[in-house]
């Protein structure tokens, strides 16, 4: 398994985007999240540590496009081929693969949000610090990775892959707030993937979905779309 | 010319022989009619038996509205003017405890004259008001509004009213001081019969303000009431005033609440009172046309085609798939030993992927209208029926918003190369703001975001206009966008021409 390990951190680390979307997912969460904290104007009473993680809302795409290359790529340039010659059992790839994005990931949303949270006390004069949005928008992102991993798996394109996820993502949540009904509103809200997941954001107001247990929703897509791609990789040719 | 028509050929045949990308131009239809036909929505038109059907008055215009308030009145016949001075207006919203009222009168809460063809609610009319917020008013058949002078009335500064009627025109006044008049406007009547219902109104909108709660965003409101004090109430100049009628119009049968949440408590109590020599009327509801949305009543048929924003994913994917998949397969050398025109086959993939979009976008909204508002009707939700013109501009705007945006997308691919990256730039640019506005930003960021980024093509969509002179929440869950229809598809063409264009000079440029 360390073999493996150290075969895919080597591959992320030296696959020529890493390091500009490690880049911009901390230059775009800060930016829009600045840009929210500092535009608009919040009324009283309004969630202010959510507010200043508004750019969570842009940081899981790129996370997202982390995720899917990590996979993507090299199912796109036949790169798979060699992997699975050299490392045969396919899940334990995957497994490796999901290791080192998280890590990746929660080492880099950890200042992206970090960095977030010190903007919005900055430009936000009544900001209260917060623990638990700030850490659980780390583990959301995090999440989001690895729920982008596995579907990205499981389409073997990564254009295709991209397109699911960020229609789970963006999408969902509109065609969601279209929905005039609110008992239905809730009932989506509390099984999406986005809306659940930034549940953990709220500090006040009307939540569909308890923070924490929003998040195990999150994780419940995530790790569904990794057993079902784990499930597909080892059925399917490569 | 024969040598593009080869080279549409080669493009099509590609497209229709990748089975992925038929399923995904397949699943655009599934999924626009899948959310246009769920049954998410439940109201309580015709459900509770004979007699709860929801319906809402006709005007003259043929359009939809609202038509509810206390009306002062008698019939008058012949021409003849009607004067009266507003010496006081007080508000109170549902909820308020009525001894201690807040005294906030709604910015479109409105006391003043009438004439009407009669108390039939959608009657013609024509009517000089003083209002909450916006001052002088004269309006007249629902949907015409002109602005009088912008102040409004307090009890230290009352103002006076008056409407003439010639024939059928009705010429509206304000004054001061009841000497010096200021004509506010002319409106003419036509068909006004010769006996009209004249008199003193008062009524006051629902309320209704944005609410931004976790990812939910919102509304919350509820009826609000209006008391207007008049004195020096007369008729004269040809008309020789009788008794005066109190009456409520169009609160006999209660409010028709079709629309999920539009139950509240009952309005309150609304009439005439007189206190010496003055009248005090109390109101409730609004004279206007009606709008869909949290101020309203039930929806339009923009909310039928929810389903468009997962539809426009895969439109874009597929797009930007289209030319990237030949990057990454090295199938693209091929291509341009075939046809060495570059141009000629972006052009070629632009007007393959911009048409099979139109024609799936089309049969897609097409079906939704059609069969979506029956559903949404049998679920006992009200639907405002869009004119026929609006209707097809709704299916057809559909139709090319799903084309522009799969050709930006395959001017991205042909651009970046990278199917990834092209696909989260197209999603970024197109979907991210309108969620940005939708459940995070409010007020003008929102609606900046919503007037620059191609997003500003939704309002394709909008089949209900926005009337400024009635209280709503224009926002845009409620379909309501801030261009205009075919000024919002500009910005799209744009951004997808802007992404053409660079992709065209890159591609001649850069090795393949």
């Amino acid at each position: 398994m360390r073999c493996v390990l150290r075969a895919e951190w080597t591959k992320l680390r030296t696959s020529p985007g890493t390091c500009a979307l490690l880049v911009g997912v901390v230059a775009g969460t800060v930016a829009v999240s600045a840009a929210a904290a500092g535009f608009s104007d919040p009324l009283p009473g309004a969630d202010l540590p959510r507010l200043s993680l508004t750019g969570v809302q842009l940081g899981q795409a790129i996370v997202a496009v982390l995720a899917v290359l990590a996979i993507g790529d090299e199912y796109a340039s036949g790169m798979t081929a060699v992997t699975f010659t050299a490392m045969p059992r396919r899940s334990r790839v995957l497994a490796a693969k999901a290791l080192v994005v998280a890590m990746v990931v929660a080492v880099v949303a950890t200042a992206a949000v970090a960095a977030s949270v010190v903007v919005g006390r900055l430009l936000l004069p009544t900001y209260t610090l917060a623990a638990r949005p700030a850490i659980g928008s780390v583990l959301y992102l995090v999440l989001i990775a690895l729920l982008s991993l596995g579907i990205a798996t499981g389409v073997r394109s990564p254009a295709a892959g991209i397109g699911v996820v960020l229609a789970l993502l963006y999408a969902l949540p509109i065609v969601n707030a279209a929905v005039a009904d609110p008992a239905w509103q809730r009932r989506l809200l509390r099984i999406e993937p986005a809306s659940a997941g930034l549940a953990v954001q709220a500090t006040s107001g009307d939540v569909a979905i308890g923070p924490w247990k929003g998040l195990g929703v999150l994780a419940l897509w995530a790790a569904g779309a990794l057993l079902a791609a784990a499930v597909l990789l080892e059925r399917r040719d490569a | 010319m024969s040598a593009f028509v080869d080279t549409l050929r080669a493009e099509w045949t590609k497209f229709r022989t990748i089975r992925g990308w038929v399923i995904g131009t397949v699943a655009i239809v599934g999924v626009i009619v899948a959310f246009g036909l769920m049954p998410g929505m439940q109201g309580s038109c015709g459900k509770n038996g004979p007699g709860s059907e929801c319906s809402l008055p006709v005007g003259p215009g043929g359009e939809e509205v609202t038509d509810t308030f206390t009306f002062l009145h008698q019939a008058l016949t012949g021409d003849g003017e009607v004067i009266a001075r507003v010496a006081g207006m007080t508000g109170i919203a549902t909820g308020e405890d009525p001894d201690k009222p807040n005294h906030t009168v709604e910015p479109w809460a409105k006391a003043g004259l009438i004439i009407r063809a009669a108390t039939d609610q959608g009657s013609s009319y024509a009517a000089v008001m003083v209002t909450g917020g916006h001052g002088v008013r004269m309006q007249y058949d629902y949907t015409h509004d002109v602005a009088g002078s912008p102040d409004g009335v307090t009890a230290a500064v009352p103002r006076w009213l008056r409407l003439t009627r010639a024939g059928d025109t009705v010429t509206a006044a304000e004054s001061v001081d009841g000497d010096r008049w200021t004509t506010v406007g002319t409106a003419r009547l036509r068909g006004l019969p010769p006996t009209v219902e004249v008199g003193l109104f008062a009524t006051s909108p629902q309320h209704s303000e944005e609410l931004h709660t976790g990812l939910m965003s919102g509304a919350m409101g509820g009826p609000t009431q209006v008391t207007g004090t008049f004195d020096h109430l007369a008729a004269r100049d040809g008309w020789t005033g009788a008794a005066w009628h109190p009456d409520v119009i169009g609160h006999a049968d209660g409010p028709a609440n079709g629309a999920p949440g539009a139950e509240g408590p009952p309005a309150p109590a609304s009439g005439v009172e007189q206190v010496g020599d003055a009248m005090r009327l109390t109101g409730s509801g609004d004279i206007a046309p009606a709008v869909s949305g949290s101020g309203g009543l039930g929806v339009s048929i923009t909310q039928t085609l929810v389903g468009t924003f997962v539809g426009l994913i895969l439109a874009v994917v597929v797009g930007t798939v289209f030319v990237t998949a030949e990057y990454r397969r090295g199938l693209v050398r091929t291509t341009f030993a075939a046809s060495p025109g570059r141009l000629r086959v972006l052009a070629a993939k632009a007007t393959v992927v911009g048409g099979v979009m139109f024609v799936t976008g089309l049969a897609a909204a097409a079906a939704t209208v059609v069969f979506g508002q029956r559903v949404l009707r049998g679920n006992g939700v009200y639907v405002h029926s869009a004119p026929a013109g609006t209707e097809v501009r709704v299916v057809v705007g559909t139709a090319v918003l799903l084309a522009v945006a799969a050709i930006l997308g395959l001017g991205l691919g042909a651009l970046l190369r990278r199917g990834v990256t092209a696909v989260t730039t197209a999603v970024l640019v197109i979907v991210l703001p309108y969620l940005l506005a939708m459940t995070v930003l409010t007020g003008d960021a929102a609606r900046w975001l919503l007037r620059v980024s191609p997003a500003a093509a939704f309002a394709l969509q909008q089949a209900s206009p926005e009337y400024p002179q009635v209280a709503n929440l224009y926002t845009p869950a409620d379909g309501y966008f801030p261009l205009a229809p075919w000024a919002g598809f500009a910005v799209l063409t744009a951004w997808a021409a802007v992404a053409l264009a660079a992709a065209a000079v890159t591609q001649r440029r850069r090795d393949a």
